[in-house]
């Protein structure tokens, strides 16, 4: 009853979660820089508008592609939070991922390419990691199952703070925050226009957003398992963490550049050889 | 049964000698295909009628001993004269080593008698491989090789040869696959061996004859060490049985057939003689070098896994896998000949059962089981495509697959359909994979788990960008007319069929083949796909299949304009065209991301093969040096 | 609340401007104006942007392309010029090569004069330009969509 309760609320809550969310980062960006910023509501107010434009479109099946991007990532989404399989979880969350390339170079537009191509590498450089993630939570808890990990007597994270470390370096990627923003990225204007989404217009890019919100409440919920215990007060702990590990990504987003993407591959590969894979050993050691 | 499963296609394979008429060839393709899939139909019936217990077959067999020391002979002639005609060496000396060591033991060494040959589940999944996508094969050539001929005029036309040795090669199989005596076993992959030598020599261009020599020495170099392996068994524990193998568990016997499974399998310091293989005509690539050969040598190595179990033959055969996964995996990334990214994908999988094999446990060798059973499907589907495709646009770059699915839509969804099914959720790849992942951590192989996390990340590249390409929805530069015959569409739409079917009917095969045979070879079977999984994998079979569909139909409700696509505001006309700096129109040209210069053949290469052989060296020293793990 | 107004995305084309008024048109990016204060995004796509703000006036080459680029984005949508030379063609008016302002070409709806037009007159501009959005928008509910 409380997981069918989990993801109702995910399904209901996360793109109004995501959007303040969202919202918020917007915010801090613009006092990081010393500007007022948009009101809290923008992204709302974005997306209102969106789907009240007109629908222009490339070829036919854009809109089929971005749709099937959202369900399957919902379909993550709520696996993950009625507690099953993690591994199943990121796998989904791959596959999703694919609709959303193939969405992009559908257009076959020369911007739209180069950023699906580039979404392509960014996928290769934090897949490794996450794979690592569902190990150390499998190698901790003794199972793949989020109920049983959100069941364990201590926070996962004691045992695994390297992975920690490394997916918190590596969720730059799918947050879509600089330096890692290679094929799309929340700013405006940059070197191929906007990648990914270059042709996605109004309802279709719309579509896109909130799938992109669905995914970002999914990544927290992940970075919540770390330290999430079988004791009540370890999930209000593990949703400040989270904040602050957000608030970390943005200000990461405000101080960095965009770096190319040998960088992003190898510093990504590294990191997760480095952190990750030597904090598995460890614990293949220790458990 | 067993001898009309061997003999019916080895007299097909001589009545292909006779027949020269193209259409008479062409039914007796389709008769032969269908005779031999109803006799292994009839054959599992008949054996699960009769139980399904393991059967033990043919205890003497004087007359058939002699045959095959006759054909060893024939066999080693034939090398000796190709090898002297092309003027090489190697072959010679490997040759005639191995067939007088096999030859010598046979005489001299005394051996207990027993079965020569052995019926269970996994011969039977074999069986059904082999005569299933192996006939169905045999009638997509008859269509291919009429498309092929007409695109190399230069190719002179041995299609009587080519069908003689196809047919020849089933029989072959059938063969290895139900042996149990390692002398038979060593008979039938010495066929093998040498038809794959043969037909990669088909188009007897210079390049074909030298790559057909190297896949030769390489696998008799494998086959050399099949010979060892008789030898060893025979002198030093007298038997010749392969269940006998795995019982006493000696360990060098069990490198020497490491060896050879791994050549076989095209596994590293080796994989060069598939990458050269591609030279073939695509029906041999189908057949031999992804769905069947080179299973062979992974059959052997699941066969011998219960013996693998944590001893030094199995960590040495489970790291040089899981090196051969990632490291085939990245090359794969830099090539655009579809065929070469074929060779290494397989070459990568292999890899992945070979390292699941080594590792030898209940879990693992489920895992190699159903990655064997999908790759051999969605592989064999993909090479067909892909031959269909360079028939139909006259060539076999990725690249110019650029918007498929507008000019040639059919080959489009086929190749769509197979390249799913080598990495997407919720197709069985990657079911195998999730188990493959879990057991080697169970197993505490942290480079493995590594191995298997970055190679999976590299494997979704490549295939990606492949599947984005098919999918550009681009207006084609010239129209293109689908030149792909009847017969290649059949043989395409079944392994379409059977891809989906094994998708949905997951469970069952688990249930139904997988597990039985887990317990033939390790006598009990845990269940590995717990019901949750089972719950997991129908939520994704929904959300990949009805997903895009009921997309397809709301999406479809919706009005929309079309606009061209953004270049700057400077289209020409239609999306093909831009304007340049001079005022001319340019041709728009979309190119995939090779990063030949980080994982580019030239780099990776060399490396991984002195590693990979390095690890080989290493292990065969601390075998023979009798280290004990 | 979904107004077009509220969330303002505008694509700034240069026609064939000296850079003057380009450079003012960045100015209401900085901290000191920060037009994003009123949602206002800058970006770089016609497929995603509501308005349309040109700088230069339309010379031979860029005639094709300003059409293009307008009809690429989705409606409603409302176009600034921004600048003389985008109103009228400015002093280059007579240039053999120059067809004159932006309303030779596309229909504009705000004109904002000004050599360089000062920031302020620029967002000036841009929020008259909202409330011709907003009109567009309730007379395209009105036609059904």
């Amino acid at each position: 009853m409380v997981k069918i309760v989990f993801v109702l609320a995910y399904l209901i809550l996360a793109p109004f979660l995501g959007a303040l969310l969202d919202g918020v980062d917007r915010i801090i960006s613009a006092r990081m820089q010393r500007r007022k910023g948009p009101s809290l509501l923008q992204p709302f107010y974005d997306l209102g508008k969106l789907f009240s434009k007109e629908m222009i479109a490339v070829n036919n099946v854009q809109l089929l592609l971005n749709l099937s991007y959202l369900v399957i990532l919902m379909i993550a989404g709520c696996m993950l939070f009625y507690g099953a399989d993690l591994l199943m979880v990121l796998f989904i969350l791959s596959t999703a991922d694919m609709f959303l390339i193939m969405a992009a170079s559908s257009d076959s537009s020369p911007y739209a390419n180069m950023g699906a191509s580039r979404e392509m590498l960014q996928m290769m450089a934090y897949e490794p990691l996450t794979l690592l993630i569902a190990v150390g939570f499998y190698l901790t808890t003794g199972s793949f199952q989020v109920s049983d990990i959100i069941r364990a007597d201590t926070s996962a994270v004691l045992w695994m703070p390297g992975l920690l470390v490394g997916f918190m370096f590596t969720a730059a990627i799918k947050f879509r925050k600089s330096p890692f923003d290679l094929s799309t990225s929340h700013h405006a204007h940059q070197e191929m226009v906007k990648g990914l989404t270059t042709e996605m217009s109004g309802t279709t890019l719309a579509i896109m957003n909130i799938a992109e919100y669905y995914e970002m409440i999914l990544l927290l919920g992940i970075f919540c398992l770390f330290f999430i215990n079988s004791t009540w007060w370890s999930w209000i702990a593990a949703i400040l963490i989270c904040a602050v590990i957000f608030f970390m990504e943005t200000l990461w987003d405000n101080i960095s550049a965009r770096v190319k993407w040998k960088t992003l591959l190898y510093s990504c590969w590294v990191v997760t050889l480095v952190a990750g894979g030597v904090n598995i050993l460890i614990l293949m050691l220790d458990k | 049964m067993i001898p009309w499963l061997i003999g019916i296609p080895a007299v097909l394979a001589v009545l292909f000698q006779f027949i020269r008429n193209e259409k008479a060839r062409g039914y007796i393709v389709y008769a032969g295909a269908g005779i031999i899939m109803l006799t292994t139909v009839i054959f599992i019936v008949n054996w699960i009628d009769g139980g399904a217990r393991t059967w033990m077959l043919y205890p003497e067999t004087e007359l058939i001993d002699h045959l095959m020391v006759a054909g060893d002979l024939f066999l080693m002639c034939l090398i000796i004269y190709l090898s002297v005609k092309y003027g090489k060496v190697l072959p010679i000396i490997l040759s005639v080593v191995q067939t007088v060591l096999v030859l010598y033991t046979e005489f001299t060494a005394d051996v207990k008698e027993g079965p020569h040959m052995l019926v269970d589940w996994l011969t039977i999944l074999m069986c059904i491989i082999i005569a299933f996508i192996g006939g169905f094969i045999c009638i997509y050539t008859v269509g291919y090789m009429k498309g092929y001929h007409n695109h190399h005029k230069e190719v002179k036309d041995r299609q009587p040869f080519f069908f003689s040795m196809l047919f020849l090669f089933l029989a072959a199989m059938f063969g290895l696959v139900l042996s149990q005596n390692l002398v038979w076993i060593y008979f039938f992959w010495e066929i093998t061996s040498v038809i794959s030598f043969l037909m990669i020599g088909y188009t007897r261009s210079e390049e074909a004859v030298n790559n057909s020599f190297c896949a030769l020495w390489m696998n008799l170099l494998g086959g050399l060490g099949f010979a060892a392996a008789i030898a060893l068994m025979a002198q030093l524990h007298g038997t010749l049985q392969l269940l006998e193998v795995v019982n006493i568990g000696a360990l060098l016997p069990l490198m020497c057939l490491s060896l050879a499974g791994l050549t076989k399998s095209a596994q590293l310091p080796f994989s060069t003689w598939l990458l050269g293989a591609m030279v073939a005509p695509t029906p041999s690539s189908a057949l031999l070098h992804s769905a069947t050969m080179v299973k062979a040598g992974v059959y052997l190595l699941i066969r011998i896994s219960p013996a693998l179990e944590g001893n030094l033959v199995g960590i040495i055969v489970s790291s040089i896998g899981g090196l051969t996964f990632i490291m085939a995996s990245m090359m794969a990334i830099a090539q655009n000949d579809a065929k070469k990214v074929l060779a290494f994908s397989t070459i990568s999988n292999l890899g992945l059962i070979v390292a699941c094999s080594g590792i030898g446990v209940e879990e693992t060798v489920w895992a190699a089981v159903f990655l064997m059973i999908f790759h051999a499907v969605s592989k064999s589907m993909l090479f067909q495509s892909v031959g269909a495709t360079e028939n139909t646009l006259g060539s076999r770059d990725i690249e110019n697959m650029h918007g498929l699915i507008i000019t040639v839509p059919k080959l489009a969804y086929i190749m769509g359909i197979g390249i799913a099914g080598m990495y997407l959720a919720p197709f069985g790849m990657l079911i195998s994979k999730w188990v493959a992942l879990k057991s080697f951590v169970d197993s505490g192989n942290v480079v493995l788990v590594l191995f298997i996390a970055y190679g999976s990340a590299t494997t979704m590249f490549y295939w990606t960008k492949w599947l984005a390409k098919l999918l550009c929805f681009h207006i084609p530069r010239q129209t293109v007319k689908d030149v792909t015959h009847k017969d290649e569409y059949v043989s395409m739409f079944f392994h379409a069929a059977v891809m989906l079917l094994l998708c949905l009917l997951l469970p069952m095969v688990a249930v139904w083949m997988v597990n039985p045979i887990i317990k033939d070879l390790f006598g009990n079977s845990t269940d590995v796909l717990s019901m949750s999984v089972l719950t997991t994998m129908a939520i994704m079979l929904v959300s990949i299949f009805i997903v895009p569909v009921a997309m397809f139909f709301i999406s479809r409700r919706s009005h929309r304009e079309i606009v061209p696509i953004y270049m700057n505001g400077i289209n020409n006309g239609d999306n093909r065209f831009f304007m340049n700096s001079y005022g001319k129109n340019e041709h728009l040209y979309l190119s995939n991301w090779y990063l030949r210069f980080e994982f580019g053949r030239r780099h990776l290469r060399i490396p991984s093969i002195i590693m990979a052989a390095a690890v080989l060296v290493v292990g065969f020293c601390l075998v023979i040096g009798g280290v004990s793990w | 609340m979904n107004k077009v107004s509220k969330s303002p995305w505008l694509l700034h084309y240069d026609a064939s401007s000296c850079n003057g008024c380009d450079i003012e048109v960045l100015d209401c990016l900085t901290p000191k104006y920060d037009i994003e204060r009123f949602g206002i995004i800058n970006t770089g796509d016609p497929f995603q942007a509501d308005i349309l703000l040109i700088t230069g006036g339309v010379n031979s080459q860029t005639e094709s392309v300003v059409k293009q680029i307008y009809s690429q984005m989705p409606e409603p949508k409302v176009v600034v010029a921004v600048g003389i030379c985008a109103c009228t063609g400015g002093v280059f008016k007579e240039c053999y090569n120059i067809k004159g302002g932006i309303d030779t070409v596309i229909p504009v709806d705000v004109y904002v004069p000004g050599c360089a037009a000062r920031p302020e007159a620029i967002i000036d501009g841009v929020v008259k330009a909202l409330s011709i959005l907003d009109a567009k928008q309730a007379a395209m509910s009105k036609d059904g969509r």
